[in-house]
């Protein structure tokens, strides 16, 4: 029996046709965008102005206040202006423009491929170098590594869980990483147990990666520490609670961090950017993105460095289809539908799904006929069709009682229904609003 | 950039499930047991399900078109369904006079006026038939004898014989076959399984519901057997005879009117469950199904209140 979690959850159709394919790297634009907003928390403070030159890994953003990640250029250039400019919230806010000349990177940095596996420094030096190179969650969240990877007080983490998940339909961006970089996330893995000070550390992949599974599991024997544990293929395994369920059996409580039950998760993606910046001195400038979709002539793993307009990897994938209706930053469960094509690859974007027109438009809402397929399908064990209603007519006091600040927004419950009822917008919205009464409340 | 993009919230993609697929999904259960009653009641059961399919969504039609004067959609095939069971829970002569007017109770009253599919506070084909049987005792309740027995005189169910008289019994293995006398579509329990077997097999329904009702029936009836073991107390008796089946697969397990959590479901059923069995043996009708359901239908939405799905992380287990 393949572990998974236990409370609800769906298998929508995998659909990872851009599996197995070599991740390319795409070639310098003329100009950046780099926004100075990748992460969740406060926006950075520029560091540079109009005019300035800078090399490929320059700190060109500072982060402020506790909750924030350093952003650095990705193209060795000259800063044009610093501007609005429309990123993947569909929000225009502050980024830095810079003109592409040649690719000069700091020297600080070690370009050389060879394997470092050695880490002679402090967990406090660990973190000094995490927060340096501005490291945020890769798997979609972009929450600051650094903050995660240091316990409130009185916090004791036991156990590293690495979310080698990719639960997301489409999306194959990690799962090749996984396959390319396998000796780097390793050593990425033993570089945040030393920083936790944790002994032991498993690492979740779903069934549908067989070849990423043996890899590992081949690999990891010079790791007594590090074991693998397949899962089987459910969404959403990558939640955080979730895959804690998965792995440990331990299920974290209502408004509860996932160090209350002694875990930390950390994506893999994340680990192997842990890898570059501790031991190759490399910020975090570039990520893989999968360019897919139904109609797409060439589906593929593109690495592209922060700022580069999401146009130049749809032309990488064979451009955009006629029949595109929608363009989404990530997978088509929690991905964020973008106004233009021309917004920027920021730290988060794990995928650039195309979906055709016929496809995107959404069905007229029914009547609930209360078949409660979406309780059944909710992985918080929540009553996604009450929370609706209540947040329809406002009552928001029955909306905190009945936990819609547990949802994790991951839409398996709009997906489900068969009345085509816009679930999970509604508890958004409600859950929003009770957040904020909360937050007055306390006040 | 020409294209207009589309931007709306996540999720960007849909299971592809309809209502439409849920009640073609139930149909489909019921064919079985139809291919029972045609086999059984030959013409006249291929008659009254197809009146009563006609009526109800020509009513539901005509009602939802003129008198609401909104676009109606017959075409979801919950009328349908209403059309079929009402057909299954009636005697295969009845006069097509009064099947007309169950159907229109049953669509007009208990479900458009209470705002159609999905607001209806009472399973329909089970208000129809509660309204059939009280305002028409005498014909809802002669049976005529099936058209495969030889004799084929009107005769009493095995509900009916159960407390009249135990020993006109017939064997277990011609009420679990389904060629013994009742209503259309209770005949076969194991029709009436096959049907369930389907909808749990396409995850239309869960088993809490139908599970539950015949489990406690079995324990119920079984446990009275135990102490006094006549045929009126036998489990398997009450479990094939009657419309327990039907009811416990089709008309309990209705969306609409059926509590949303599975621990409410549970709840639900045990109800339905108990009310039948104290009314086949301690009240006036021979047959409780419809009743029992009825009542728990309108505790559903009592049940809802008071139980919520399991929440994740609310007991914290350390592993």
């Amino acid at each position: 029996m393949l572990k998974t979690f236990r409370i609800g959850g769906i298998h929508p159709k995998e659909q990872k046709i851009s599996a197995g394919k070599a991740i390319q790297t795409i070639a310098l634009p003329g100009q950046v965008i780099i926004p100075l907003s990748q992460h969740i928390g406060a926006p950075c403070q520029p560091v540079v102005k109009k005019g300035d030159t800078v090399k490929v890994g320059t700190l060109i953003g500072k982060a402020v206040g506790f909750v924030s990640a350093n952003i650095h250029s990705s193209v060795s250039g000259t800063v044009l202006k610093i501007d609005k400019a429309l990123d993947a919230s569909g929000y225009k806010r502050d980024a830095v423009y810079i003109k592409v000349e040649g690719d000069e990177w700091e020297a600080s940095i070690d370009r050389s491929p060879a394997l470092i596996k050695e880490c002679i420094l402090t967990p406090g030096e660990i973190l000094q170098k995490i927060a340096a190179a501005g490291i945020v969650g890769m798997g979609g969240a972009t929450f600051p590594t650094q903050v995660k990877l240091t316990p409130p007080p009185g916090a004791k983490p036991e156990i590293l869980i690495i979310n080698g998940v990719e639960c997301e339909p489409w999306l194959t961006s990690d799962h090749q990483l996984m396959m390319e970089k396998v000796d780097e996330i390793l050593v990425g893995v033993t570089i945040v147990m030393k920083a936790l000070n944790v002994q032991k550390a498993i690492i979740g992949i779903e069934n549908n990666k067989q070849d990423a599974i043996r890899l590992f599991s081949e690999k990891v024997k010079g790791y007594p520490l590090i074991t693998i544990q397949p899962l089987k293929v459910q969404y959403p395994q990558g939640g955080e609670k979730q895959l804690i369920d998965a792995l440990t059996g331990r299920q974290v409580g209502s408004g509860a961090l996932p160090i209350s039950v002694g875990a930390v998760v950390q994506n893999v993606g994340t680990l192997f950017a842990i890898y570059e910046a501790v031991q190759k001195n490399k910020p975090l400038i570039e990520r893989v993105v999968t360019v897919t979709g139904k109609e797409v002539k060439q589906p593929c793993n593109v690495l592209s460095r922060v700022g580069i307009p999401m146009n130049d990897l749809i032309d990488m994938a064979g451009g955009m289809p006629e029949t595109t209706g929608k363009v989404v930053s990530g997978g088509p469960m929690m991905g964020k539908a973008l106004p233009d094509t021309d917004i920027p690859v920021t730290k988060g974007t794990s995928g650039i799904l195309l979906i055709p027109t016929l496809e995107a438009k959404r069905k007229a809402m029914k009547d609930c006929i209360r078949c409660a397929k979406c309780i059944s399908v909710c992985p918080m064990g929540l009553n996604p069709t009450l929370l609706m209603n209540l947040t329809e007519y406002e009552v928001w006091d029955r909306a905190e009682d009945n936990h819609i600040t547990d949802c994790i927004e991951c839409g398996s419950c709009s997906y489900t229904c068969p009345a085509d009822r816009p679930l999970l917008d509604y508890i958004r919205l409600g859950k929003g609003k009770v957040n904020g009464i909360i937050r007055a409340r306390k006040n | 950039m020409v294209q207009k993009l589309i931007v709306s919230p996540s999720p960007h993609v849909h299971s592809g499930d309809t209502i439409q697929k849920n009640m073609y999904n139930v149909l489909i259960a019921l064919i079985p047991a139809l291919l029972v009653a045609l086999y059984v009641f030959r013409l006249d059961a291929l008659i009254i399900t197809a009146c009563s399919v006609l009526f109800c969504v020509v009513f539901e039609y005509l009602i939802v078109k003129y008198i609401l004067k909104k676009t109606p959609n017959v075409t979801d095939g919950s009328a349908i369904i209403t059309g079929v069971l009402l057909a299954f829970n009636v005697p295969s002569n009845l006069p097509l006079w009064i099947l007309a007017i169950g159907c229109l109770f049953a669509i007009g009253v208990v479900k458009i006026s209470f705002g159609g599919l999905g607001n209806n506070i009472f399973n329909p084909a089970i208000a129809g038939r509660i309204f059939l049987l009280i305002s028409f005792p005498a014909q809802m309740t002669t049976w005529p004898a099936a058209a495969t027995a030889v004799d084929a005189v009107s005769s009493a169910t095995v509900l009916g014989n159960l407390k009249l008289s135990p020993e006109a019994l017939p064997s277990l293995q011609s009420m679990f076959l389904g060629t013994e006398g009742g209503s259309l579509g209770e005949m076969s329990a194991l029709a009436l399984l096959l049907g369930l077997a389907y909808l749990l097999w396409k995850k239309t329904i869960t088993w809490h519901i139908p599970i539950s009702i015949l489990a406690t029936v079995a324990l119920f009836t079984g446990a009275l057997y135990l102490f006094d073991p006549q045929p009126l107390y036998h489990p398997l008796i009450h479990l094939f005879s009657g419309g327990l089946m039907l009811g416990a697969v089709f008309m309990a397990t209705d969306y609409v009117t059926s509590p949303m959590t599975k621990k409410g479901m549970l709840i639900y059923g045990v109800g339905i469950g108990f009310v039948t069995v104290a009314i086949r043996l301690w009240g006036a009708y021979p047959e409780g199904v419809s009743f029992a359901i009825l009542l728990m239908n309108a505790l559903t939405p009592l049940i809802n209140n008071y139980t919520s799905p399991k929440r994740f992380g609310e007991v914290v287990k350390h592993g």
